[in-house]
């Protein structure tokens, strides 16, 4: 049986595109790039910024990861191509 | 049980266990020796990945970076968990699909090149070897302390152990010893801190400790170290980066993508039973590594606020009766003047743990004023404010010096927790420190026996020849490391994120591509590889000396110190890896484009199915 090989791609390459921009938010954006201007806002004793830098960012890593196993799971059997 | 007696019990017991556990579960033919025969669930296989992956870097010298640095140090908790992300979606599952040992495996056949497949050897021998260099200094540390000896003794001693430690087992003794250590070393590392977030603000869980008010005030806890610090002219602990901006971007990226592009941390999804496992086992082993990566930043800025504490008696934090030290809430809401002759703290009055740690000589105290008191604080500063009052104080310079790679091992002493704890953590630096020499060790054993020598020199060698040949260049490898790590390129941290930036500029491109770019030629992956390695090999070397070799430096060359954007030489690996993948497409559009076999390749290992059929870990 002939897969659809460019479409389950397409929608692979597509979730990693949404992946990998939370990714470069969380830490690059809200943990360098903005980390000052977050500091203004307190959350509890922290700075926002500083949190991130330092604990927000990873807490979103392992979430990004598991939420990207389970629809990389429903990609594969969408597409009929996942592990028997 | 004093003290010493306790430290060589705990240590004792679980060196025991690793052994036993290593016995147990020895490895037989040539694929459990390298991939555990591929027996190994996703849970399990993350708690390994977290042991092998979480070194004497995350372990001993980490927090003490951060106490150092402050929000910069934050890099290192972003890029070391932030690279598990790339790893998971961008090479675990179709490197298990692929289904092959080791990295240059799989270089070699996606770019069907025996030369392709020998430069990732040297790549990857380059990364590992600065890694271990790394995992010495810290061994060392511990060692020394743990012996009551020299740095230097230290790390001779750890080179013995690592050594025979290695030899022992294979992939799959390794595993199964590896979840024991991973559990040994969240608890050595959480229990203190937990113990410390209470004794400071009240609240249990470290990670929400650090963002607390101090107990019995309403000062938070950060808050006051800012004050403390700045005061004493160091940058204020919130807001200082690490270098400029530019630099703690690019530092973050090398460490991320160099996570995904180690050997070692690679090889674990080699062995995970399917694709989607390759997925998830990835998620799992960064929950097991984000537990200790969360509580870093507490230990970090907690064992720095009881130091200024211990040593000066106007930030707060005093000797409580009951033992540890606890919060002097009037003190804190006071703002007492912390140059105020009498509260810094007579050296014949210092605390026990600084005595133990003087021995080592990686803490000393030099009265520079004669006045028989400890001052503690940055006489460099270009605080103004700062600089004045020490001067009408007094103070002349300076008086104690912390190596930064002690924090954590002296954290339970410096907070006076009880001894069971302080040898808890020494036996969970010793067993992360290992655990990496270990994981490392067997990367370099499998690239010299089975790609270089099987693959290239000798094909017809024996399975027990190739184990031979795997020993002897782990023996090598010790002993260069060791060697080298007697005068270590920098701290355990640092030595370790120059491994990164090696592994990001050389090897994560060429997996990448070999992945991701279906038209990706030999040609342009070789020269990929061989450019990222040099241009970042000819930086780092330039500041840390050819190999590391002492003496040996070339700053002049290329303009003095961070002469490139201002870029630090651990945090190049970023750059490297621009330079591969330019390098890589320019020469892939001017060379022949890849056989079509090896595009059907690529098209096969993007797909889940039928990642059973090509399982060359679980064939047996």
């Amino acid at each position: 049986m002939q897969h659809d090989v460019q479409g389950y791609w397409r929608a692979t390459l597509g979730l990693l595109a949404k992946v990998l921009v939370i990714w470069f938010i969380v830490s690059f954006g809200a943990g360098i790039l903005l980390a000052d201007m977050l500091n203004g806002i307190s959350l509890g004793g922290y700075p926002l910024g500083f949190w991130f830098a330092q604990q927000g960012a990873i807490y979103v890593f392992i979430a990004l990861i598991f939420w990207y196993a389970k629809k990389m799971g429903d990609i594969d059997r969408e597409f009929n191509v996942h592990e028997d | 049980m004093d003290l010493q007696t306790t430290i060589y019990l705990v240590v004792g017991a679980t060196f025991a266990l690793y052994i036993g556990i290593a016995i147990w579960a020895r490895a037989g033919s040539t694929s459990d020796y390298y991939a555990a025969g591929g027996g190994v669930p996703p849970v399990m296989n993350g708690m390994a990945t977290a042991a092998d992956w979480m070194s004497a870097a995350s372990f001993i010298s980490m927090a003490g970076l951060i106490a150092n640095m402050g929000y910069g140090g934050g890099l290192f908790l972003m890029g070391w968990t932030g690279g598990y992300v790339l790893l998971a979606c961008l090479l675990a599952p179709y490197l298990r699909k692929f289904g092959k040992f080791t990295v240059p495996q799989f270089i070699g056949d996606r770019f069907y090149s025996q030369t392709a497949s020998t430069v990732a050897v040297v790549c990857l021998l380059v990364a590992s070897v600065t890694y271990i260099i790394g995992q010495m200094t810290g061994v060392g540390v511990a060692f020394s302390r743990f012996l009551g000896v020299s740095s230097d003794t230290g790390i001779y001693v750890g080179m013995a152990i690592v050594f025979t430690y290695a030899v022992f087992g294979g992939m799959k003794g390794i595993t199964y010893t590896q979840v024991a250590q991973y559990i040994v070393l969240i608890f050595a590392y959480v229990i203190p801190a937990i113990f410390i977030s209470i004794a400071l603000t009240g609240v249990p869980l470290p990670q929400f400790g650090l963002g607390a008010n101090l107990s019995g005030t309403d000062v938070s806890l950060l808050q006051k170290l800012d004050q403390v610090v700045t005061e004493l002219g160091f940058g204020k602990y919130t807001t200082s980066t690490a270098g400029s901006t530019l630099n703690m971007f690019v530092y973050t990226l090398s460490l991320m993508i160099g996570t995904a592009g180690l050997p070692h941390v690679i090889m674990r999804f080699f062995t995970v039973p399917t694709v989607a496992a390759a997925r998830s086992s990835a998620g799992w082993a960064l929950v097991f590594i984000a537990i200790l990566y969360t509580t870093a930043p507490a230990v970090g800025a907690m064992a720095k606020l009881n130091l200024h504490g211990t040593v000066n008696s106007a930030v707060g934090i005093v000797n409580d009766p009951k033992g540890g030290l606890k919060v002097d809430a009037a003190t804190v809401k006071a703002n007492a003047d912390i140059y105020a002759p009498e509260a810094s703290l007579k050296y014949e009055e210092r605390p026990d743990w600084m005595k133990r740690w003087e021995k080592t000589g990686l803490l000393k105290f030099e009265d520079k004023n004669g006045d028989g008191r400890i001052q503690y604080y940055n006489d460099k500063t270009k605080n103004e404010a700062a600089k004045a009052k020490a001067e009408a104080a007094g103070w002349k310079g300076n008086e104690l010096t912390v190596n930064a790679d002690i924090i954590v091992l002296a954290n339970p002493e410096i907070a006076l927790l009880p001894n069971w704890v302080i040898a808890l953590v020494a036996a969970g630096g010793l067993a992360a420190a290992l655990s990496t020499a270990a994981g490392l060790l067997m990367a370099i054993s499998a690239a010299i026996s089975h790609d270089l020598i099987k693959g290239v020199f000798a094909p017809n060698i024996s399975e027990k020849g190739e184990l031979l040949a795997g020993k002897i260049s782990m023996a090598v490898a010790i002993v260069i490391a060791g060697w080298l790590g007697l005068n270590p390129p920098g701290f355990a941290a640092g030595t370790v994120a120059l491994a990164f930036g090696i592994a990001a500029s050389s090897l994560f491109p060429a997996i990448m591509m070999g992945i991701f770019s279906k038209k990706m030629n030999k040609e342009g992956a070789i020269a990929g590889m061989l450019a990222g390695l040099s241009v970042t090999l000819f930086y780092v070397f330039a500041h840390k000396g050819i190999f590391f070799v002492k003496g040996t430096e070339y700053l002049n060359l290329i303009g003095g110190a961070n002469s490139f954007f201002g870029i630090t030489p651990e945090a190049f690996g970023a750059v490297g890896a621009l330079v591969n993948f330019i390098v890589a497409f320019v020469v892939d559009k001017v060379t022949k484009e890849p056989p079509e076999h090896i595009q059907h390749m690529v098209e096969n290992v993007r797909i889940p199915r039928g990642s059973k059929a090509v399982d060359g870990a679980h064939a047996h």
